[in-house]
């Protein structure tokens, strides 16, 4: 298995340690009253995008969905115009008309967020066939819940990124529910990783919550869509520690199972494991853990000191000027 | 390279064509003026026939399968393609074969597509254009026939076209190519092989702007595509009973050209729309609430609209036949409006 060199461990303990905390301080936040937005916590789901997003440039894709956040932080969407866009503020990356469903930052390749389950695959697909006309080997990337592999939208493209050969990255982050449907009662393969046979493409099913069992497989799909060798469809297995919305009470959810997950979170583990194997001391890591801490806050407080966009923004980039 | 579409070397000037040949034409000059523009759509290129009715066909010869492209039928697939591409800089030209099928497709179109700009603040643009053909008389029955444009008309992000002839075909398809926003171009299937005067390489007709087909002075007739063709036959009726009909082609059905509507009725003072869709909540609807409401003082009669019963297009002949408005019906509502009842 392909290991991550030290430098790559510690860079996605920093990628974790951001996400973890931005979810937490989301939540806080929400439940303060100082903030109204839907929510859709990815706590849980971290060690999918820190390591799949060192393996990826700024001017690599992305089209990731409403549940991203952690995705777009760890491709590089800086924490300030995060914020101040969930407030609806003018600060944010879109001027606070996308709102936290519907984020964008074309410097870091995050191209579109979505809100409509499935509708990454298509997108990323005609982002990977500009990257494969372009020929400088950029890659591609829809991130998705096992939901959306029960969606028209997934079968289409997973059949035309084969027959085209794009270079894309199918990412699904399996966390066992779509929306409160659990995965078995909406799913009739054992395995999305398997449907990737049906359209003639490695389908990899790998432990999502494991950083090195993740890397791996992320490398291989991504380095097989820069060389030119096709689509990979990943199915990364993780667990959602929270409702479908926050603020849901999932009791759809089992909860030993979700008590389960949550004793195993993976992001404790993985420190616990950088300190046993001497790849960085606790000092180390609070300290990463710290300066995120103050970052965050530090961005919820610009955000929420950023004007809200003027009235004139409502009826503003519908359409554009003629060259 | 289907015939007509020759722009290699020194062209013999081309006095007629029919809207294949220009719709091909306008492709084959867009692609050679600009390496960006791409096409791609189910059978469009050249092992598949250029498509159904040989629009594309030529282009994957001449510019490569790289930038032509067939695609599987998958019409969320070929829309999402468009619009990906379309984000970093490219102009890709979507076949959805015909107007119907872009239902498959309305996830892509309408959430994406048409808002992508708005909500991502300005940041990114989706300059694709999706061709499309439809139109009833073509014995294709209930899925394959129907004109959705207000559908598209009413989606904020979205712009609409619909030429009514070769020349206009080709100007707008160059302008829609170059557009920064999704256009929707829209074809009418049964008069593709009409011929009419030939577009000059490079001819564009902008968006948004409508044209006055024929000047008259009793009454404004407002229409689109290939019912514009019954209007102006129309015309010749209504001469017949001393009734002077302005005959305004819309061309751009959003953003629609009101200054030159409004322009034409301040003059004629009546107004009757036609179109091909079924009337309730059609495009009529919305020309006749601006026009009562801009011009209420001014008008002579109240506006009229004629356009299909809301059901769905006949299989059978003489249904087929009676669905969309024609010719006399057109003449004999206008000069209704002129002479009274």
């Amino acid at each position: 298995m392909m290991q991550p060199d030290a430098k790559t461990q510690l860079e996605i303990y920093r990628r974790m340690s951001l996400l973890v905390t931005n979810d937490e301080r989301s939540r806080q936040v929400i439940k303060a009253g100082r903030l109204v937005m839907p929510y859709y916590s990815y706590r849980g789901q971290e060690v999918i995008p820190a390591t799949l997003m060192t393996l990826l440039n700024d001017d690599d894709y992305l089209c990731t969905i409403y549940r991203g956040i952690h995705d777009m932080l760890a491709k590089g969407m800086p924490l300030k115009k995060l914020w101040a866009e969930i407030a609806g503020r003018v600060d944010g990356t879109c001027k606070g008309k996308g709102g936290p469903m519907h984020l964008t930052y074309p410097s870091r390749g995050i191209m579109v967020t979505t809100g409509i389950v499935g509708s990454t695959m298509p997108i990323a697909n005609g982002l990977a066939w500009g990257a494969q006309l372009e020929g400088k080997g950029q890659v591609s990337i829809a991130t998705f819940g096992d939901g959306a592999s029960n969606i028209g939208a997934f079968h289409e493209s997973l059949n035309m990124a084969a027959v085209w050969k794009l270079p894309v990255v199918f990412v699904c982050q399996n966390n066992l529910y779509g929306e409160h449907t659990r995965y078995e009662r909406s799913t009739s393969a054992a395995r999305i990783a398997d449907r990737g046979i049906a359209y003639d493409m490695p389908g990899v099913r790998v432990d999502g919550n494991d950083p090195f069992a993740m890397y791996a497989a992320a490398k291989e799909a991504v380095d097989r869509a820069r060389r030119g060798g096709g689509p990979t469809l990943l199915e990364c297995m993780t667990y959602r520690f929270h409702g479908h919305v926050f603020g849901d009470a999932d009791a759809y959810m089992d909860k030993a199972e979700k008590q389960a997950a949550i004793q195993a979170d993976p992001f404790p583990r993985y420190r616990a494991d950088l300190i046993a194997r001497n790849i960085a001391t606790e000092a180390e890591l609070d300290a990463i853990d710290a300066k995120f801490a103050a970052e965050i806050d530090e961005a919820v407080e610009f955000a929420l000191k950023s004007p809200f966009p003027e009235q004139n923004e409502l009826i503003t980039d519908v359409y554009g000027e003629l060259a | 390279m289907s015939e007509g579409a020759g722009t290699i070397g020194k062209e013999a000037k081309l006095e007629k064509n029919n809207v294949i040949q220009a719709v091909n034409r306008a492709l084959t000059d867009a692609m050679e003026a600009d390496d960006r523009v791409l096409i791609l759509g189910e059978d469009v290129a050249d092992p598949e026939e250029g498509g159904i009715a040989g629009i594309t066909k030529g282009l994957s010869t001449r510019f490569g399968e790289r930038r032509v492209r067939s695609t599987p039928i998958s019409e969320q697939a070929i829309v999402g393609a468009a619009i990906g591409a379309s984000l970093i800089g490219w102009k890709p030209v979507a076949e959805i074969m015909l107007m119907n099928f872009t239902t498959v497709a309305m996830d892509m179109i309408v959430n994406h597509a048409a808002k992508l700009r708005y909500m991502s603040g300005g940041q990114t643009n989706v300059p694709i254009v999706i061709r499309t053909m439809t139109g009833s008389g073509f014995s294709s029955g209930g899925q394959h026939s129907d004109y959705f444009e207000a559908w598209f008309a009413h989606t904020a992000g979205m712009k609409v076209v619909a030429p009514s002839n070769p020349a206009d075909a080709y100007g707008m398809m160059r302008e829609a190519i170059d557009d920064p926003d999704p256009v929707l171009f829209i074809e009418n299937l049964p008069s593709y092989w009409v011929q009419g005067p030939a577009a000059e390489k490079g001819h564009r007709v902008p968006i948004g702007k409508a044209n006055v087909s024929m000047a008259g002075t009793d009454v404004t007739i407002v229409s689109y595509s290939r019912v514009l063709n019954e209007v102006l036959a129309a015309q010749a009726m209504m001469a017949e009973a001393g009734v002077s009909a302005e005959i305004v082609d819309l061309r751009t059905i959003a953003p629609w050209d009101q200054q030159a509507v409004l322009k034409s009725v301040r003059k004629t003072g009546r107004c009757l729309v036609v179109h091909e869709a079924v009337k309730p909540f059609g495009v009529g609807a919305e020309i006749a609430a601006v026009v009562q409401k801009e011009l209420f003082g001014l008008l002579k009669a109240p506006v009229e609209r004629l356009g299909a019963p809301l059901a769905s297009v006949p299989f059978s002949r003489p249904l087929e036949e009676a669905f969309a408005p024609r010719a006399q019906e057109i003449a004999r509502t206008a000069i209704l409006m002129v002479k009274g009842g």
